[in-house]
């Protein structure tokens, strides 16, 4: 067997961030209050796609900030190195936005959870949504998206990697087998 | 990457990547402290002991708000309100401290290589926060961290350090970092106040200020510590500042966009004059800002976990 396989390719992604967008757009009933947060760094780049595809049909500008969850994690007692910490740049009030989170992959919800918490530090939103391009289970908390790009239900042993131009140079989405 | 030390004693044991990795943190903390809330809950549950045998406003404060606003519970304790003045000695006081169960201990002491003895002694993180005229490395690497937000780079630049090299653990820390980073440093002071052999250090040394200066990127004055100068090595304050007060007209001989700096705590009108320290050039308050962005980076890489 294969150690990795392809689950979706650039064609496949951007037809889904276009689903996602219009998803959003349909949910809030326009663009009025919505603010995007990604969560460093797939999360971000995410964000920026989906506010370039709004803003093709849209007049307004949704403004993105960019989260680093490294401060608010659950695991740095035990990790066994400092994660690095990336910056934070929410260059706008989130008081009474509809605030939509974005990240890659929807794993234990932990990291959403942190997420949260940061933004809950940054003021009152109206509304936290949550979209992530793949969902693949095993959650370890009460979380849920309200946008999933696609739905991956994988076994503990597989690990699901989103490569995305900005960072990776290339657009896909794989699955591999951990040895 | 990560820091693979137990404690933060001096700049002369870090390596660049080191030195990179906690001005990269450091960078990544300041937007912390310009938020409404300025917490974020990363060492909540922590202890962090503040032991100052001198005395300090600057660098003890930064050192608690850095750990507030971690969410670490601090205690600080001076000599002058604690069982030293009954003679407990310093590793007594420290044992006595690590059996309440801190997790990092910082501490200032007049004598050269305190920290390092009780780093010895404890278990838990020691940083330095400036021992007699030995080292200062968090304020190094505070004013590395605001040279490169604002020059965005240490590399290549003309240091001037100008002053009391002697006595001051200010100037031996930055020499050791900004000639890490590849800044090349140049010293002016009194003859009485550059110590024998500095050249060692891979610097250059000046006796006239006009030509440290000249076409420096970044001028830091420090310091005249009148607590530490017992023998006379200088006739009055007067004739030194004739001679090496930074003011409008040396400065002239500098970049156009030189960046000045002090340590704190300025004595006005000797070091610098009163003008310059409060012109469009002057980062010291600067220094100040991101002295609280370098300590959470180092308490956040240092204290905690089992790392």
């Amino acid at each position: 067997m294969e150690k990795s396989r392809i689950v979706m390719d650039r064609q496949g992604l951007d037809r889904t961030l276009k689903r996602i967008a219009y998803e959003i757009l349909e949910k809030n009933q326009g663009v009025e209050g919505l603010a995007f947060v990604g969560i460093r760094t797939r999360g971000v780049f995410l964000a920026q796609r989906i506010r370039d595809k709004i803003g093709q049909t849209e007049k307004i500008e949704i403004p993105i900030g960019i989260l680093d969850i490294t401060l608010y994690r659950d695991d740095l007692k035990s990790a066994q190195s400092r994660p690095v910490l990336g910056k934070t740049d929410i260059p706008f009030s989130i008081d009474g936005q509809k605030v939509v989170l974005f990240d890659d992959v929807l794993f234990t919800g932990r990291t959403i959870r942190a997420a949260m918490d940061a933004l809950i530090d940054f003021g009152r939103p109206k509304m936290i949504q949550l979209a992530v391009l793949i969902d693949r289970g095993h959650r370890e908390l009460p979380i849920t998206a309200d946008f999933v790009g696609k739905s991956l239900p994988s076994s503990l042993w597989e690990a699901v990697s989103v490569h995305l131009t900005e960072k990776d140079g290339i657009d896909e989405v794989i699955i591999e087998k951990n040895e | 990457m990560k820091l693979h030390r137990k404690d933060i004693l001096g700049i002369k044991e870090l390596s660049v990547d080191e030195i990179n990795l906690i001005l990269e943190t450091a960078d990544s903390f300041v937007e912390v402290s310009t938020r409404e809330i300025k917490k974020v809950p990363t060492l909540r549950g922590k202890t962090i002991i503040t032991l100052f045998y001198e005395p300090s406003t600057r660098t003890r404060t930064s050192f608690e708000i850095a750990a507030k606003r971690l969410s670490a519970d601090t205690i600080s304790i001076s000599s002058s309100t604690s069982s030293v003045v009954k003679g407990e000695t310093l590793i007594d006081t420290a044992k006595n401290l690590e059996s309440m169960n801190p997790d990092l201990i910082v501490i200032r002491h007049s004598a050269a290589g305190a920290p390092h003895m009780i780093a010895g002694v404890l278990n838990e993180p020691v940083i330095n926060a400036g021992d007699g005229a030995h080292e200062h490395p968090t304020q190094a690497l505070l004013d590395m961290m605001t040279i490169r937000s604002i020059k965005g780079k240490l590399a290549g630049l003309k240091v001037a350090i100008v002053g009391d090299i002697s006595h001051s653990r200010v100037a031996r820390s930055n020499i050791y970092g900004l000639t890490k980073m590849g800044a090349s440093v140049h010293l002016a002071g009194p003859a009485t106040m550059i110590p024998y052999g500095i050249e060692n250090m891979g610097v250059v040394v000046h006796t006239q200020i006009e030509e440290a200066i000249r076409d420096a990127d970044v001028v830091m004055a420090l310091r005249i510590q009148t607590e530490r100068e017992k023998q006379c090595i200088f006739p009055s304050l007067r004739e030194y500042a004739r001679h090496f007060s930074l003011n409008r007209r040396n400065i002239g001989s500098a970049a156009k966009d030189v960046l000045i700096m002090h340590p704190g705590p300025v004595n006005r009108g000797i070091e610098i004059s009163p003008d310059l320290a409060e012109s469009a050039n002057s980062v010291i308050l600067q220094q100040v800002t991101n002295g609280v962005a370098v300590r959470m980076a180092l308490l956040y890489l240092l204290a905690g976990g089992n790392a």
